[in-house]
């Protein structure tokens, strides 16, 4: 048996004893996925067993360095462990965007002491992270951004606005962009961290079409940001006034997280659920919505392979680096189609908004939320820009 | 499997690619041929150098003197083709033939892989009775007759059909039109008495023939494989044909856009460069977008198919689907981009869109293949 061989027996039996029944379940409600933080609860025990084993085996982040909370897999173990968590329909353990967004951009631009405190942290989900990059007059064009650092020695003191805050309100500390230096556009916008448990930090919820509201005005009244939480630790990451580059590093990651959405880890066609979700209510599925079906799992099926293919291009370093803004705008407009169809599978079922066999309108709120998807992260328009500037080098703005 | 090439892959990949630019390219080829009307549709010669390549045994065993690669390699030779829409023989005798012939007798196999091999042979299959794919419906039938078969009917849009020196053809030996069993596969040489021709030229340039069977006299050693048991071959042979069908298919999908995205760079209106357009630049994005999701499902279905994996048959249809759609998407906004010159014959991006029209429709368009999709999946 080679190396790799043993690795997926040793996995597989890891997963059989240690991911609990409940957790192989799809995710039906917002409490299934387990986010972490200060004051985190486990909707059950089994939701904590999980949890619990795989932050010790370093499977919450599976392939972060053992130092930092991992587990130290290679490309190649990854890619097994997602292939049998897939298999079994195993949830992820901890949900992140520490794991998602914060952790790369340290990894690549953190100090030994960043990495050692934050890391871990996060891969034990200790401290639950929201990320303070678009303000009421900068979403797209974000290197506008105006909330201000006022340099005070060895600290700064923040002013501004933060929008779209996602969970800013449960979130423990945040990830901002601030400007310290007004007159270069690029070169003056540092990465901070703070906690937002802090003196000056306020959020307020702001209500989404979906009837949920996990998204927040973040506002920032005289707010102390240290220069360093300690020996090797500083408050900021990367240089001091080049925060764009790890903001835009990092950015690529958010795509690459979103775009995700699209796909699945499985040759499973969606058409097979709703039909026979479809069937099983004594509905009947026109010949036309079942054509659309096909076409969209023709889609979604290939977007799959895409998705797999994107994987083993980054981790073998191969791939044009611009690869995650077609990942993200492809991704998410396959999902908006995805629950286009969902609604129109489910019939008038898919409209009760609220009621106890439809899980609390969850259909209908996913659909809503699933607009965000070609919004949040950047547009598809900001994606199409970018792939038209950077891969296929178009002239021009 | 990582899905992207080995290093010896990609290694063939550019001598592929050089080759097809350098002999394959379109003026060479297929302009070349079609100025002149050739009855073929493809030059012989470029089949023999195809031949020194290595390509033309590709999918040949090497117990039966081929390379025995893999649907990825081949795949690899015929993203070139389509990039450079080199008519040839490949993709009917070399993919599709090639993978009947795999199952045939070693009398068979003696009698044809070595000329196939070579670059001497042209071989067709000869499978759907109407204008669109319907391989499940067989109506062509083979009957006993001494210690061997007699074959009557006829099979349209045959690709290559005069030009080949045999011709791969399912036929029915019991049973009715509609049945899964009693298909049995027939190598019919070109000189066969009673079988008729009327080649016809395609959109493409391409040729194909109507072929009639008149009471065909074949010994029974003409049977590749089981009699009564052609359906799994046949299945085979249009698993490999359809996988590359998609991969040719990306080849004209990439090529056609490469070509839009070098004008846009080029013509000037309004002062500007198109390309600085957001209107186009955006419908650029999108289609690259399209292209490389395609390509994805392509090697995707590849690497299934060389595993043997169950779920191969799946996704050769997806692929074959959605290179339908990502390559039928770069003509159109090809030619549209180009504005007037696109549509001129002496420019290359119509010859794209016309090649498209063919291969999507060979061997089951988007909608059979979407269609199938949704059975495969239990909808
Ligand atoms: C659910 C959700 C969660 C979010 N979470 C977070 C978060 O956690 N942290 C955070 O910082 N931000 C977050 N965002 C903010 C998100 O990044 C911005 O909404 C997004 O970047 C778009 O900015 P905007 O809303 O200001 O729209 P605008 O930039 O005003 O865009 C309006 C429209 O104009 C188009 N447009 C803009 N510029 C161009 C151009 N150059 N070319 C063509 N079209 C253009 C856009 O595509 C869009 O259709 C979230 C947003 C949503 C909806
Ligand atoms: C069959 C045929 C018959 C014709 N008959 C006649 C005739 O009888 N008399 C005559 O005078 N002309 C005739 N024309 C010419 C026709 O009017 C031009 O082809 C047409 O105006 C487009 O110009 P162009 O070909 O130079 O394309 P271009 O202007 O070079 O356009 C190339 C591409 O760029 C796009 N583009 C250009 N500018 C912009 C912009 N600002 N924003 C976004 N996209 C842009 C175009 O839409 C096109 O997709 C004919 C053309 C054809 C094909």
């Amino acid at each position: 048996m080679s190396d790799l061989e043993k690795f997926r027996a040793e996995t597989r039996e890891w997963l059989e004893a240690n991911c609990p029944e409940e957790m192989r379940q799809p995710v039906r409600e917002d409490d299934d996925v387990y986010w972490g933080g200060r004051n985190a609860t486990f909707k059950n025990d089994a939701q904590k067993a999980w949890f619990e084993a795989a932050r010790d085996k370093g499977y919450t982040v599976p392939s972060w360095p053992k130092e930092y909370g991992g587990a130290g897999l290679s490309p190649a173990e990854a890619k097994i462990l997602r292939q049998e968590m897939a298999a079994i329909g195993a949830r992820p353990p901890l949900s992140s965007f520490g794991i998602w967004m914060l952790g790369p951009a340290l990894l690549k631009f953190g100090t030994e002491g960043q990495k050692k405190r934050f890391l871990n942290e996060i891969a034990r989900g200790e401290i639950r992270w929201c990320q303070g990059y678009s303000e009421p007059g900068s979403g797209s064009d974000l290197v506008s951004m105006q909330t201000y650092g006022e340099d005070k020695g060895d600290h700064w003191i923040v002013n501004g606005q933060k929008i779209w805050t996602s969970y800013a309100d449960k979130a423990d500390w945040i990830f901002c962009l601030v400007r310290t230096n007004k007159d270069d556009k690029y070169k003056g916008i540092t990465f901070m961290l703070f906690d937002m448990a802090g003196e000056g930090v306020s959020t307020k919820p702001i209500l989404l079409i979906s009837g949920n509201s996990p998204f927040c005005e973040t506002f920032m009244d005289n707010v102390k940001v240290p220069k360093s939480y300690g020996e090797d630790c500083p408050g900021y990451v990367g240089e001091i006034n080049r925060g764009w580059d790890v903001a835009k590093y990092l950015l690529g990651h958010e795509r690459e997280m979103i775009s995700g959405m699209g796909g699945g880890d499985r040759l499973t066609a969606i058409g097979t659920a709703m039909t026979r979700h479809a069937a099983k209510n004594g509905d009947e599925i026109d010949p036309v919505l079942r054509s659309e079906m096909a076409l969209f799992d023709v889609d979604a099926l290939a977007f799959t392979a895409m998705a797999e293919k994107f994987m083993d291009e980054m981790k073998a370093g191969k791939g044009h680096p611009a690869q995650p803004n077609m990942m993200k705008y492809v991704g998410t407009e396959i999902n908006k189609r995805r629950h286009e169809l969902m609604m129109s599978a489910g019939g008038s079922r898919s409209l009760e908004w609220e009621s106890e066999e439809t899980r609390g309108g969850k259909a209908p709120r996913d659909w809503l939320r699933t607009k965000a998807n070609s919004i949040e992260g950047g547009t598809s328009e900001v994606m199409l820009n970018v792939i038209s500037k950077r891969i296929l080098e178009l002239p021009g703005g | 499997m990582p899905l992207y090439h080995t290093e010896d892959q990609a290694m063939l990949a550019d001598s592929a690619r050089g080759f097809m630019a350098e002999e394959g390219n379109i003026s060479k080829q297929l302009r070349h041929w079609r100025d002149r009307n050739c009855k073929d549709g493809f030059g012989h010669g470029l089949w023999k150098q195809m031949a020194e390549m290595g390509f033309t045994g590709m999918l040949v065993s090497e117990d039966d003197g081929g390379l025995g690669m893999g649907h990825v390699e081949a795949g690899i030779v015929l993203e070139e083709i389509g990039r450079n829409l080199t008519p040839s023989p490949f993709l009917t005798s070399s993919v599709l033939a090639a993978t009947a012939l795999g199952h045939a007798s070693s009398d068979l196999k003696g009698r044809y892989l070595p000329g196939l091999i070579e670059g001497e042979s042209v071989f067709a299959v000869a499978i759907d009775e109407t204008a669109k794919h319907r391989p499940s419906r067989i109506g062509t039938r083979a009957e006993k007759s001494g210690n061997g078969f007699k074959l009557s009917g006829s099979k349209s849009f045959v690709i290559q059909g005069a030009s080949s020196d045999m011709i791969v053809v399912a036929a029915r030996t019991s049973g009715s039109d509609e049945d899964e069993d009693g298909i049995t596969l027939f190598a019919v040489p070109q000189d066969a008495d009673g079988m008729s021709q009327n080649p016809v030229r395609l959109v493409d340039s391409s040729m194909a023939s109507h072929i009639k069977f008149d009471g065909v006299e074949l010994d029974g050693d003409a049977v590749i494989g089981e009699v009564d048991g052609g359906r799994e071959v046949l299945n085979a042979m249009l698993a490999a044909g359809r996988v590359g069908a998609a991969a040719e298919g990306v080849g004209v999908a990439q090529g056609a856009m490469d070509m839009t995205v070098d004008y846009l760079k080029q013509r000037k209106q309004f002062g500007k460069l198109i390309g600085e357009f957001q209107a186009l630049q955006h419908r650029a994005a999108h289609l690259y977008s399209e292209v490389e999701v395609a390509r994805a499902a392509t090697i995707k279905a590849q690497q299934l198919l060389d595993e043997g994996a169950p779920s191969a048959d799946l996704m050769t249809s997806v692929a074959k689907a959605k290179v339908a759609k990502a390559a039928g998407l770069a003509v159109k906004e090809g030619v549209q981009m180009h504005g007037g010159i696109g549509m001129t014959d002496e420019y290359d991006i119509g010859l794209y869109m016309k090649r498209d029209r063919a291969l999507a429709e060979f061997l089951g368009d988007a909608y059979f293949h979407a269609n199938r999709v949704a059975q495969l999946s239990g909808y």
